[in-house]
């Protein structure tokens, strides 16, 4: 590796992270790359933080001056709502018919009391794949988005992969696996940090069979409203992610029993 | 008689090791369970004929009660050779478990990893509220990058 001309392999990656506190989530971003100490490159990140807080401004059910908030649980009208609050209408309904009504929008628990529209579940992973196009044309540079332990990744062409530790909802601070991706994202939905508040829309009650879902996939959105709608569905999730193109899953059910999807790319 | 049951026992012992490596998951101590309980039928595992179910060269593997629930084998010998081997109980044996079984890759741990030694870049768990990232792994990880 360290002959004359190739020295450069041999040297580690400048890397850098940022974490802010948006959506109510501890968000971070990791950068690799020799241009993480400049300021163009900050101000890239802070452009991302400033559109997640943008987004909550606009999303947030938790506040009342928000498009969501006003509207008081009512689905906002695709006809008249503002591209992107339209953009996150179509894509609820497309969630709840491409998961078989397990992830479904219409009728969750509101911040205010009542049951209504809140599309909070999607926005998430939404807004933060929209929002890493801002780093997306920094040439040299590999990226590795956090929100809330929702992961997106980007890596350019010889460069290694990130390593994804997936966390045993049991035993915080200890991993069920390890990945190394690329590109792409790795999801988790569960009830080991909030108990059990990810309801099932055919019942109207909370989901308990299953503590954790992690999937993987081309992206943030469908990765995380995958695992979202596999916790909602409990004992046959398996089957049901075994059969989504492109993803493949590992979970964790009520009695601590470990399974994946015959692709999983973990060890 | 007497050398091929003793080595039948083992077969058995450690298929049932094998079948709840395929089955069974991970967890503290979970490969140990699964070595005591095939060890532990040994006494009366492989008798020939043991049980309305078992016929002429076939032979039950007493039930080994894993982590994950009851595991129980049946091999089928011939001339000394196994022949088939086939499950008679698999952990939570209903139907439907047993479809979700044939669908998965079932993913044994000797134990989980010590988040310290794997070295991860980033950690993929259930929402993390602001106030539990305080204590989170994560939180570890992004306090070594921020300078």
């Amino acid at each position: 590796m360290s002959g004359v001309g190739t020295v450069d392999l041999t040297v580690e990656l400048a890397r850098r992270a940022w974490v802010v506190q948006v959506m109510g989530l501890p968000v971070s971003v990791h950068l690799r790359g020799p241009g993480v100490r400049t300021d163009a490159v900050a101000a890239r990140v802070e452009r991302l933080f400033a559109e997640l807080r943008e987004v909550d401004a606009t999303f947030s059910t938790w506040r009342p001056e928000s498009v969501l908030g006003r509207l008081g649980g009512r689905m906002p009208d695709p006809a008249t709502a503002a591209p992107p609050v339209r953009e996150v209408v179509e894509l609820c309904e497309l969630a709840r018919a491409r998961t078989g009504g397990r992830f479904d929008a219409r009728r969750l628990p509101l911040p205010s009391g009542g049951v209504g529209f809140d599309p909070s579940g999607l926005v998430k992973g939404w807004a933060v794949g929209r929002a890493a196009r801002w780093l997306g044309d920094l040439p040299d540079h590999d990226v590795c988005l956090n929100a809330g332990g929702d992961v997106l990744l980007r890596t350019g062409a010889d460069r290694p992969g990130w390593r994804v530790g997936i966390e045993d909802p049991d035993r915080s601070g200890r991993l069920l696996d390890v990945l190394t991706r690329h590109d792409g994202a790795v999801a988790t939905s569960g009830t080991a940090r909030r108990g059990a508040h990810i309801v099932d829309p055919r019942t109207g009650r909370p989901a308990t069979a299953l503590r954790s879902v992690t999937v993987v996939g081309p992206d943030l959105l469908w990765a995380d409203v995958y695992a979202t709608a596999a916790v909602a569905r409990g004992a046959d999730a398996l089957d049901w992610l075994a059969t989504l193109d492109g993803h493949e899953a590992l979970l964790v059910d009520a009695t601590g029993r470990v399974r994946a999807t015959p692709g999983w790319p973990g060890r | 008689m007497r050398r091929i049951t003793g080595w039948l026992l083992c077969t058995v012992a450690a298929l049932v090791l094998l079948f709840s490596y395929k089955t069974s998951t991970m967890g503290p101590g979970g490969e140990t369970s699964a070595i005591a309980a095939g060890a532990g039928t040994g006494s009366t595992a492989a008798e020939p004929g043991s049980g309305g179910a078992s016929g002429p060269g076939r032979y039950d593997g007493s039930v080994a009660q894993t982590r994950w629930g009851p595991v129980q084998v049946r091999i089928t010998a011939s001339g000394g050779k196994i022949t088939n081997v086939s499950v008679l109980q698999v952990p939570d044996g209903n139907f439907r478990d047993r479809q979700i079984n044939d669908h998965a890759v079932p993913i044994l741990r000797q134990e989980t990893l010590a988040a310290q030694s794997a070295e991860v870049d980033t950690v993929s768990g259930a929402t993390v509220t602001s106030d539990g990232y305080r204590e989170s792994l994560q939180a570890a990880i992004d306090a070594a990058h921020l300078k």
